[in-house]
């Protein structure tokens, strides 16, 4: 037997290899158990045919047909159903140990953490394809320029990118994959309230209220805009600055959640 | 007399209703095994979560190898292997990937990383199944498995957390004489467990935990000596260790009351 020996310790170096090497291990569970996951990035298409083909037809879509309204909807949609799956991911990790073992090992906390969140962006590069994929198979399209389409998935992304620490710091808190369940349900509602499926102002007008300033409808709204879909024109404020709103919600977000998201990791050993 | 490899003074630990540690002390030499034995609740496992720097006590000294783990648990991290109850493995990856992936989290670079997975899968009898998931793992296997994950910096000190509850009796030998190897090897080891047979066949010293303290240490002869005299049986023959732990927790002694009890 030998006795391996670890290299010298370069905290930088190890904190970007150790975030890479847990990223890694979340997307070989591609390969471990493709489909699962391949049908929870095929959810989202069943939206869409749910929502575009059953129920499009009673749809009124603000100037315009509703396929081009529903699709930047469901790709903010798209973005908020990652957090269920995080915190499905993090509950899991906790029930089966892997959690402790990984605490028991010499890795930073940052690590950590950011190989979650990085893995989950990748997740999401790729349910964003085939998203944008299904809608260019249904008729969607984007019409305006290509860097403004590149935008739109930068909003997206960004959006996502918030979402993975309240994903990581509820899963943490929640700590057992069944009350995960709550999230799963949650976020319906939270994903209901908001322009992603139609015009809040046909809702009442305090559902209408907290439908235009949800942060998921900020991102649905500015895409819209960037892709030249056809959008909503009620809302005021809110709807006028929509861009604005996607660039500053997740940022709120992050500032609340990414330090939440540590603490209540560094709280395990309480 | 050189460090010990465990040193715990005082240790407490109170979680919102309830006690876990209260006063807690062990030490344990260099190279020998200890069996930290108790009932359910004891405070077994949350011990082995404050050595192995997963729990902050609310106070007392903690040293193992040589590290303060209170003051600079990365360092303890280093040195110290976990297996059981909750450290587990990755059960989408294979055995090897899940080896390799704790190998490079161990700050091994890639090539060693794999060159030790191998070598631990054939230490450990899985490079037959090592390029399969470890969901379809036996529970043997899959102890076997962490057994290996603990192990791959060829650890200072070992803690195995109930490493053979709920495995049958055929999986349990097998890992009883994995551990035996190790141990062999001259590793210090700490491990808990409600088998008393399992401690009697590992351990170089018991230390009998009750409601969050050591209440009884020594060698399992010590330890059975300790309420060997004063027994009047109709048969001469030694206490078993079962006897001893009922003895020490305040519970009945003879086969007779035990079997009474189980009814």
């Amino acid at each position: 037997m030998t006795t391996p020996s670890t290299r010298q310790p370069r905290p930088h170096a190890d904190v970007l290899r150790d975030t890479a090497t847990l990223t890694g291990r979340i997307l070989r569970h591609w390969r471990g158990r493709p489909v699962s996951i391949l049908l929870g990035l095929l959810f989202p298409v069943l939206m869409v045919v749910m929502f575009g083909y059953i129920f499009g037809g009673a749809m009124a879509a603000p100037g315009g047909k509703y396929m081009d309204f529903l699709i930047p909807g469901m790709l903010a949609m798209t973005m908020l159903f990652g957090l269920e799956s995080m915190v499905v991911s993090v509950t899991n990790d906790t029930a089966k140990g892997i959690t402790e073992r990984i605490r028991s090992m010499p890795i930073t906390t940052t690590a950590v953490l950011a190989g979650r969140s990085a893995a989950d962006i990748l997740n999401s590069v790729v349910g964003l394809a085939i998203m944008i994929a299904t809608g260019l198979l249904v008729g969607w399209a984007p019409n305006r320029s290509l860097l403004q389409a590149l935008a739109s998935v930068g909003l997206l992304l960004w959006l996502r990118f918030a979402f993975t620490w309240v994903g990581i710091y509820l899963g943490l808190l929640l700590k057992t994959p069944e009350s995960a369940v709550a999230v799963q349900v949650l976020v319906w509602p939270v994903g209901f309230l908001s322009s992603a499926f139609v015009s809040p102002d046909t809702m009442p007008a305090w559902l209408d209220a907290i439908a235009t300033w949800n942060p998921l409808s900020a991102t649905a709204t500015a895409i819209r805009e960037l892709f030249g879909n056809p959008s909503w024109n009620a809302g005021g404020w809110a709807n006028q600055h929509s861009i604005m709103l996607a660039l500053a919600w997740p940022a709120v977000l992050t500032v609340i959640f990414l330090p939440l998201a540590v603490r209540q990791y560094r709280a395990l050993a309480a | 007399m050189s460090e010990p490899a465990i040193e715990a003074i005082d240790v407490r630990k109170r979680y919102k209703d309830k006690t876990a540690l209260d006063g807690f002390c062990l030490r344990v030499r260099t190279g020998t095994v200890c069996a930290l034995l108790g009932p359910n609740g004891a405070g077994k496992t949350t011990a082995v979560r404050i050595l192995t720097t997963l729990l902050r006590p609310d106070a007392g000294q903690v040293h193992v190898a040589g590290c303060d783990v209170r003051a600079d648990p990365r360092a303890a991290r280093h040195r110290i292997g976990l297996v059981g109850q909750n450290a587990s493995v990755d059960e989408i990856l294979t055995g090897r990937q899940n080896l390799i992936m704790f190998g490079k989290l161990c700050h091994l670079p890639t090539p060693a990383a794999r060159r030790r997975a191998d070598e631990l899968l054939e230490q450990f009898d899985l490079t037959e199944a090592a390029d399969r998931s470890v969901a379809g793992y036996s529970g043997g296997m899959r102890r076997r498995l962490d057994l290996a994950a603990g192990l791959i910096l060829s650890p200072q000190v070992l803690f195995l957390d109930e490493p053979t509850t709920g495995l049958d009796p055929r999986a349990r030998m097998d890992v009883w004489s994995t551990i035996k190897s190790i141990v062999g090897t001259g590793t210090t080891a700490l491990l808990t467990t409600q088998y008393l047979e399992e401690a009697d066949q590992l351990a170089d010293q018991i230390a009998l935990i009750d409601a969050g303290r050591v209440v009884a240490e020594g060698t399992p002869g010590e330890l059975k000596a300790q309420v060997g005299p004063d027994r009047v049986e109709t048969v001469v023959r030694k206490p078993t260790l079962d006897e001893v732990f009922l003895h020490l927790t305040g519970q009945p002694t003879t086969t007779q009351q035990i079997q009474e009890q189980a009814e």
